[in-house]
């Protein structure tokens, strides 16, 4: 099981490290930096490195490696998603992941690590539970605690550890009492150069907000479940209701989780609302390039796609740019050129490079998941019930880049695309 | 100062980046370090850290025994703070101790941290706690009694562990589940500390009582220390599987949470089912699984489900369900955080090896995006290729050609070389991949046009005599490449093309040049190729050809370089025609898959799906420290390739069936053996003469004359007039003179006429011959399988072996070399394996044998240890040999002498042995016996009861008598040896056995 946890920033220091078991030497992560040494960029770590005789899983998140240190044959996915929730434990508990928010409140984390893992066995990974152990720290707290002495250990033994809904506390109590489910949609998707889909598919999940007096039982029934092939649920659903009625049946953990994901791929299903058309040229023995973009929406049945934002990787070599764009604004951000070796480089600078584009946009045709209604039993009171539907910022990208050699970005923010319009974008160029 | 509840294990450093990281030796459970400077705001955690005064131990103790609680709490704190910061509080372990019979958890807590911490250095006085902790045990709230016993394992000392046995074997009873739940991960952490107490005091068998325990959660953590235990006893059968357990498994399954899902999953993929009916119905239990939110559980149920699936029949409707069931969840793993993609990526690559179709249709889901990790990239790339069919090879390829052109140069080379693989792969793709790489190389990225070059050469493997109107393309770039290998695949190419490029001879003299300067690779190549130019024009590259072997035989220090020189030199001077023949041979086509993983490991690897083993691709014992004797993982039913052909039951007692082939460990003694032995590999032959300048000569003439040969007329058989001096020609030409004539089997045909000959010795009937067994089996030895048996033919021992390349590389220098054995049996000359051998090729080999070796005695008497080497790696297996094969021609005794043998050798060397279920009259036995050199001298008949006097010789001179009774109708018979060295008669006894009944 998890050995030893180490938390190292990007500048490679190791600033907090926990041992379940015995103690390993922090020499260990000396195979951790030869890896990172090696790898261009921060995000490029292999997560699973060996050393003679432990082995380094590590996950990166907010700047911060959290490196975990077996011994044994483990399952790395286990370990991986392991860290992942001390993670969003720590953002739950402190608001930001940060190195500094770490440090500022190291109790905590220590007194979190100790009781998510015991013997490096999952103990408690619940956030409610461990609510209920470690209380979140506040400012309010904090300068109480300062004054009295008193401290941010749960005077109560948590008792949702003994419930066979370890999800749920028991004795929760709302004068208002809420539900809130959020339906987020977002689309990845690949485009060719002739702006034709290769693939395309929605990631959406169902995140909920649920503030309910006592022990209610949800049923959440959807118009159109058919979509639901691929899904993933929060352990609160029963799943043999929904494969026999298709309806989510659960008892809801008290406050925000995640009650599903789910996964769409089929190409047919989603169309992409804009096109876009790009190009760039660089004068051969000239400094100067020229660079054109035509954005404009397509299929969209006379509805405005609203928000569009392209972020464009431009070319290592290229140090301004002026832009006349025909609607909107665009911003040039240098500072993210940085980090490739030059090396690489040099040869083929002079090929026709093209950027890649980002699109994000809120518009869309496909049919989307459509929640039939919310029922409540077990508890006498009447909530009041929220669903919102979104569509995110999905990952467009043009797959005619030819080489994304830098990354400085260019971003072009227009407010609304009417079905009309085209915009462009020409650079000054000599061309 | 106030202190808050503790932190113990704090340790951070601040240290400068590149010098001090890791260097500091940190002992951090015992004495924590850590520094203030970094806490700049009051309101953080950093107060607690500032130092103390002196000479506050005393006044620390003075609170501690105060009445008041509160003033006793704050005081633990204070401990608790100075602990943190390194500080020795170690003196107050009485007082603090005494803090712990509180009803106030935290104070409890706190107490239970500082004993973790000092324990271990101040054992005597942790066991004034063990009271408490036994009394805590007991207390009325469940949690109390949870916390005592999780805190009781933490305390890593060996004194304090055996009292507290008995608090745990109550709590592991507890009728509160969340104590037993705790309790279960209690033993696991004491048998961390002390694995034969836990064994002694029965916990194990607790543990596993805890498996039908009503608690899910129960039976995840009890499942989960068991399988932790496990892994440091591999062999102690401790998840023990059957139904019921399995049942009460699946049952937990639904009900627990997601870690103790994980835990669950990993042990029911270690059961094998009994039947494919029991196999579906936990297929359906499981498949709920692959909907839950954590990825890991999702990876595990795939586990399950690829094992079970193993054993459904491929006919059932349900097969097809469970086959599109299991894509959705893989691709959405493609859609979590990228450490958990990369994990995916590695199994899923598995899992498209062993099962296509799974996700044939999913193809773009692996598409690589530009902000993919390099390492899910590459991954990426790979599962790519290995979904490459007709159907989407378009849209792979257009997709590669753009990946070809990205900055990242691995990532860049992998995708060159995935273009090549495509067109191996799907041979309609091939022109396109083909024009897609001259494309690349038109680029002049210099990387990118080494790298097609290196993959062309692949396809003009595959596809020979098809795109060489590329070549002068390839040409054009012969100066930028510096890559070893591009240089190389340059050079073959030349090489085998010799005949359609003009100024061939002109490319590969301007690469000898610099001949020492390139590496192994390409002088061998080069070698290679010049011979290739040579034989195809002969007459303009003479010069250039003899340059090429003295350099590579008299101005080089590397041995292979040597021997392929020498080889090919003595083949051009003997027969050009033959070298003709050998070096322009047709090639065998390279395999469609070079980088598939082998059967075998393949199947053990599906086994352990989401381990670390499934992501490095090796098998768990490879690598996993402390895995010693871990079992090897087979697919349940499978018939598949990977299976060894399990040999007949011979349904005799002897040895040489009957044992399984055992590899023998490496011992230390035995690979000293070996490394003093000379292993040579047979195909290079005996070491040449050094070349004498005189020899050099001859050499050249003969080179001429090859040359003759050559230029004339081919059809006329020239090989007869071939030769310069006489005395050269033996030189060269003479079988290699170190193996001995007597050992100089013919390997084929010959031995029949062998036999004819010794037919007339009185060889009524041909010695019994065990048939072949598997004596290494393909799994342990990288996918070479060996297996043979033993015979002695006309007086000579040979070794009869059947060599099978289950693996996916060409297999070649093989060797052989026993370990010292009890009858000094040794290799009589080298293992003939002359030819490399290809995937799936078998090859016999005969191997003579000499009694003249070191001698050692074996457990058992005939045991014999083997080491077999060839280009991958040295192998030990050991078999045993039938004793017969020991049996001398001459053994048949003089009557006379044999009676006053029989007086001579005490009775206590007479052992009395029963044959069963034979149905042989005595004569036929005799006869049968007698083709094993087991000779008759008497025959005696005493009321219907055949006496047989028999003697046999051992080729060490032990003599061997027997008293052989068969009684008419009596399937029994009974058999008395009498022997100097009674340890023989066992093996004597078995041969007998073993040769009646054949």
């Amino acid at each position: 099981m998890i050995h030893s946890l180490f938390l190292i920033n990007a500048s490679g220091d190791i600033f907090l490290e926990k041992h379940w078991k015995s103690v390993v030497s922090r020499s260990v992560c000396d195979y951790f930096f030869e890896a990172q040494e090696r790898a261009t960029e921060p995000e490029n770590v292999p997560p699973v490195i060996p050393t003679p005789h432990h082995y380094l899983i590590s996950v990166l998140r907010h700047r911060i490696y959290f490196v975990a240190v077996i011994q044994s044959e483990v399952p790395p996915l286990f370990v991986i998603e392991f860290l992942h929730r001390v993670v969003d434990t720590f953002q739950d508990y402190f608001g930001v992941c940060t190195e500094a928010a770490i440090k500022d409140n190291v109790v905590v984390v220590y007194e979190l690590l100790e009781e998510m893992l015991d013997n490096g066995f999952p103990l408690a990974t619940e956030s409610n539970i461990l609510k209920e152990l470690i209380k979140p720290p506040t400012i309010l707290r904090t300068m109480v605690n300062t004054i009295t002495g008193s401290t941010n250990v749960g005077e109560q033994l948590p008792t949702g550890q003994l419930s066979v809904v370890p999800w749920r506390r028991t004795g929760v109590k709302y004068t208002n009492n809420e539900a809130y489910f959020d339906v987020v949609e977002e689309i990845d998707a690949i485009i060719d150069k002739s702006g034709s889909t290769i693939t395309a598919e929605i990631q959406g999940v169902i995140d909920a907000c649920v503030k309910l007096t006592g022990m209610p039982d949800l049923t959440l029934s959807f118009m159109n479940p058919r979509l639901l092939d691929d899904v993933s649920f929060h352990p609160c659903v029963r799943f043999k209701r929904w494969e026999a009625e298709r309806i989510l049946s659960f008892i809801p953990p008290d406050g925000n989780f995640r009650l599903l994901s789910y996964h769409v791929s089929s190409q047919n299903l989603v169309a992409i609302p804009v096109y876009i058309k790009h190009n760039i040229t660089f004068r051969e023995g000239s400094s100067q390039g020229r660079f054109d973009l035509t954005l404009g929406p397509k299929q969209t049945m006379g509805k405005a796609v609203e928000s569009v934002l392209v972020s464009s990787q431009l070319p290592r070599g290229v140090l301004n740019a002026n832009l006349n764009p025909t609607q909107g604004t665009y911003t040039f951000d240098p500072v993210t050129k940085a980090g490739r070796t030059p090396a690489e480089v040099g040869s083929r600078s002079a090929g026709s490079d093209a950027p890649p584009a980002r699109l994000a946009h809120t518009a869309r045709e496909v049919e989307r998941l459509k929640v039939n209604r919310l029922d409540m039993y077990g508890e006498k009171y009447k909530p009041f019930k929220g669903i919102k539907y979104m569509t995110k910022a999905g990952k467009f990208q043009r797959d005619d880049l030819v080489c994304i050699t830098g990354v400085s970005t260019l971003t072009y923010e227009t407010v609304t695309l009417e079905p009309s319009s085209i915009i462009t974008f020409t650079s000054a160029g000599p061309n | 100062m106030k202190a808050d509840a503790a932190c113990l294990f704090i340790l951070w450093k601040d240290g400068s980046k590149s010098n001090g990281r890791g260097q500091k030796a940190i002992t951090a459970s015992t004495t924590p370090v850590t520094e203030n400077r970094q806490f700049g705001s009051k309101m953080t955690d950093s107060k607690y850290f500032t130092t103390t005064k002196k000479g506050e131990i005393f006044e620390l103790k003075a609170e501690l025994n105060s009445d008041k609680k509160e003033k006793k709490k704050e005081a633990v704190k204070k401990v608790i703070a100075s602990m943190t910061v390194g500080k020795d509080v170690s003196a107050l372990f009485p007082d603090v101790v005494n803090c712990m019979q509180t009803d106030n958890l935290e104070l409890k807590k706190l107490v239970y941290l500082y004993l973790m911490n000092y324990a271990k250095s101040q054992p005597d006085m942790a066991i004034m706690a063990v009271n408490t902790f036994v009394k805590d045990c007991e207390d009325p709230n469940p949690l109390i009694r949870a916390l005592a016993v999780r805190t009781m394992g933490c305390i890593r000392v060996d004194k304090i562990t055996e009292y507290l046995c008995e608090p745990l074997r109550k709590c592991l009873k507890d009728e509160d589940p969340y104590v037993r739940k705790t309790a279960a991960v209690c033993v696991a952490k004491l048998h961390d500390i002390n694995a034969q107490l836990v064994e002694d005091q029965g916990f194990l068998d607790t543990l596993k009582d805890l498996i039908s325990d009503s608690n899910p959660m129960v039976v995840a953590n009890a499942v989960a220390a068991l399988s932790e235990i496990a892994e440091s006893h591999p062999n102690s059968n401790l998840l023990d599987l059957n139904p019921q357990t399995i049942n009460k498994l699946l049952t937990a399954l639904n009900e627990c949470t997601e870690w103790g899902q994980i835990f669950i999953l990993d042990c029911l993929a270690n059961y094998t089912p009994r039947d494919d009916r029991e196999s579906q119905s936990i297929c359906e239990r499981v498949t709920p699984r692959l909907s839950h939110a954590n990825s890991a559980v999702v990876l595990s149920a795939v586990k399950v489900l690829m094992k079970f699936m193993e054993m459904l029949p491929k006919d059932l409707d349900y097969y097809g369900t469970l086959l599109k069931k299991l894509a959705p969840p893989l691709v959405t793993l493609l859609s979590a955080e990228p450490e958990l993609q990369y994990v995916a990526l590695r199994n899923i690559n598995l899992i498209v090896q062993r099962r296509p179709e799974i996700l044939k249709h999913e193809m773009k889901v692996f598409f690589v995006k530009y902000n993919d990790p390099i390492y899910v990239k590459l991954e990426k790339l790979d599962i790519m290729i290995r979904l490459a069919s007709q159907a989407n090879i378009a849209q792979v390829l257009a997709e590669l050609k753009e990946y070809a052109t990205e900055v990242d140069v691995d990532f860049v080379r992998k995708a060159v070389r995935a273009i090549g693989r495509c067109a191996i792969k799907v041979e309609q793709s091939a022109e396109r991949c083909v024009s897609t790489l001259l494309d690349l190389i038109q680029t002049k990225v210099n990387y990118v046009v080494q790298e097609a070059i290196v993959v062309i050469k692949d396809i003009f493997r595959k596809y020979p005599n098809k795109y060489e109107s590329v070549i002068a393309t390839l040409c054009e770039n012969l100066d930028s490449l510096d890559e070893p290998e591009a240089r190389a695949a340059m050079i073959w190419i030349v090489g085998e093309y010799a005949e359609r490029i003009d100024n061939a001879d002109e490319l590969l003299e301007s690469f000898l040049e610099g001949f020492h300067d390139e590496s192994t690779q390409v002088q061998l190549q080069l070698l290679t190729a010049i011979v290739k130019l040579f034989l195809k024009k002969p007459t303009e590259t003479q010069e250039l050809v003899q340059q090429v072997l003295s350099l590579a035989t008299q101005d080089s220090d590397n041995p292979d370089l040597r021997d392929r020189g020498y080889i090919y030199w003595r083949l051009l001077s003997t027969d050009p025609v033959a070298a003709k023949e050998v070096v322009l041979a047709e090639k065998p086509l390279i395999s469609e898959e070079t980088d598939l993983i082998e059967p075998t490991l393949l199947e053990e690897l599906i086994c352990h799906i989401g381990t670390l083993a499934s992501v490095y691709h090796k098998p768990p014992s490879a690598f996993v420290e402390g895995s010693r004797g871990v079992q090897h993982k087979r697919l349940p039913g499978s018939t598949g390739s990977g299976e060894s052909v399990e040999s007949p039951d011979t349904g005799s007692a002897a040895g040489v069936s009957e044992a399984p082939p055992a590899v023998i460990p490496s011992q230390g003694d035995l690979l000293g053996d070996l490394l003093n032995l000379d292993l040579t590999p047979t195909t290079t032959g005996p070491p040449p003469p050094p070349a004498s300048s005189g020899m050099q000569l001859g050499a050249m003439d003969l080179l001429g004359g090859g040359l003759d040969s050559l230029m004339g007329d081919e059809s006329e058989p020239l090989g007869g007039d071939l030769g310069g001096g006489p005395a050269i020609g033996t030189g060269f030409g003479a079988p290699p003179a170190t193996m001995p004539a007597s050992f100089n089997v013919p390997v084929s045909g010959g031995l029949d006429d062998l036999f004819d000959l010794g037919g007339g010795v009185g060889m009524a009937m041909g010695a019994f011959n065990p048939p072949k067994t598997v004596w290494l089996p393909a799994m342990k030895a990288k996918g070479l399988e060996i297996s043979g048996t033993f015979v002695r033919r006309a007086g000579v021992i040979q070794m009869e072996m059947t060599l099978t390349n289950k693996a996916m590389s060409v297999m070649t220098d093989f060797a052989i070399q026993f370990n010292r054995n009890s009858f000094g049996l040794a290799p009589a000359g080298p293992l003939q394996v002359l030819s490399p051998l290809s995937p799936n090729q078998s090859i016999e080999a005969v191997l003579p044998l000499s009694t003249v070796g070191p001698v050692m005695k074996m457990e058992p008497l005939n045991n014999l240890q083997v080491a077999v080497k060839n280009n991958i790696d040295v192998f030990y297996f050991s078999c045993q040999y039938p004793i017969s094969m020991l049996f001398a021609e001459d053994g048949k005794m003089d009557r006379q002498v044999f009676l006053a043998t029989w007086k001579d050798i005490p009775n206590d060397n007479e052992s009395q042995f029963q044959i069963k279920d034979c149905h042989l009259n005595s004569d036929a036995a005799s006869n049968k016996l007698q083709g094993s050199n087991i000779f008759t001298i008497a025959k005696r008949t005493v009321e219907g009861q055949d006496m047989l006097y028999q003697s046999m010789k051992l080729t060490n001179g032990i003599w061997v008598l027997a008293e052989l009774r068969v009684q008419a109708g009596n399937p029994n018979y009974t058999i008395s040896l009498k022997c100097r060295a009674p340890e023989v008669s066992q093996c004597v006894f078995q041969n007998y056995e073993t040769v009646l009944k054949n």
